[in-house]
């Protein structure tokens, strides 16, 4: 089943974050061998000397991939909200990213302000991408704010624990079936964003487990790999686990050797 | 004129947020502004009148995750 992103349907399930990489070249080599579909990216102070980010701007360009920004380092309604209007102004996309948080050590969302921002900016026309918890009922208000896509948390931002509550992730999967889900932060290895995606997650979003590793350019195509094996898995219907052994091999017509 | 601009105190001539940051170096650059926490777009850049004690806010794209 290929849900739609507000009417965009992405060539695959990979979205892939901008930061953190040793060098420009690194991070063009790593989208290149990962296919990536979305690159995220965010705003910050320019310098009228060095302009940095007009070089970056370039770069992002000409990877070839949807732009999706993202109001991290907000922690109050009114920054995010400002930061989405600057966001949209600049990338020239509906699209945003919305993080609000509400904890340092966790970096967690404060699912209050999330709900209200994503309530204001729905209704100014964006297309909101929450980074959200995978707790239902803040889920539930989400959608009923305007947004069309969920990001429930794997793990903590940066953490590399992978997916910290399977239960309700899959919960969250059962409770809205036609609603895009994408795992955004905490996977460290592809075998766990293998594991989202055979939850019938439809993307996962990840940066520090590619842009830190040893050879980020060969880990973003692991994770690619990893992202089309569980997307396969998903659509082939998965065998449901059972407590007790079940023999493959067939017992009629086995040898009487006793 | 003193004001902010990113955080950086400053005595900058322009009257209007499109002289400032034509004079600050930043001319065609791809960037957004925001003046004492509120986004002006860059339709109104050019009609928005800046005051002493003002605070600029330039961003620009850059890496994030």
């Amino acid at each position: 089943m290929v849900r739609r992103f507000y009417g965009t349907t992405l060539a695959n399930g990979f979205m892939l974050g901008t930061a953190q990489y040793p060098s420009p070249a690194i991070l063009a080599d790593a989208f290149k061998r990962s296919g990536a579909a979305v690159a995220t990216v965010s705003l910050r102070r320019e310098s009228g000397q060095t302009r940095a980010g007009q070089d970056f701007w370039k770069l992002i360009q000409d990877l070839g991939v949807h732009i999706l920004p993202n109001t991290a380092g907000c922690h109050s309604v009114k920054e995010a909200v400002t930061t989405a209007h600057m966001a949209r102004e600049v990338f020239d996309t509906k699209w945003i990213k919305l993080e609000v948080i509400g904890e340092e050590d966790t970096l967690q969302p404060d699912v209050f302000g999330l709900v209200e921002a994503a309530r204001i900016l729905s209704e100014d026309g964006f297309q909101v991408f929450p980074y959200t918890t995978e707790d239902l009922v803040v889920a539930d208000k989400l959608l009923n704010a305007g947004c069309e896509v969920l990001m429930p948390w794997g793990a903590p931002i940066g953490s590399g624990l992978g997916l910290n509550n399977v239960f309700g992730l899959r919960s969250m999967r059962a409770h809205f079936p036609d609603v895009p889900l994408v795992i955004d932060a905490g996977l460290g290895l592809p075998s766990q964003a293998a594991q989202a995606m055979e939850l019938g997650f439809d993307a996962v979003l990840l940066n520090t487990a590619v842009a830190k590793a040893g050879d980020p350019a060969a880990m973003a195509q692991a994770f690619a790999t990893a992202v089309s094996a569980g997307q396969m898995a998903a659509a082939a219907d998965p065998m449901e686990p059972r407590d007790m052994a079940a023999p493959s091999t067939p017992v009629i017509g086995k040898a009487f050797l006793e | 004129m003193k004001l902010q601009l990113n955080g950086e105190l400053m005595d900058v001539q322009a009257s209007t947020l499109a002289e400032v940051l034509m004079e600050r170096g930043f001319g065609d650059a791809k960037v957004a502004t925001a003046v004492n926490g509120t986004f002006v777009p860059i339709a109104l850049r050019a009609s928005h009148t800046l005051n002493a004690g003002d605070s600029i806010e330039v961003l620009a794209p850059m890496q994030g995750g």
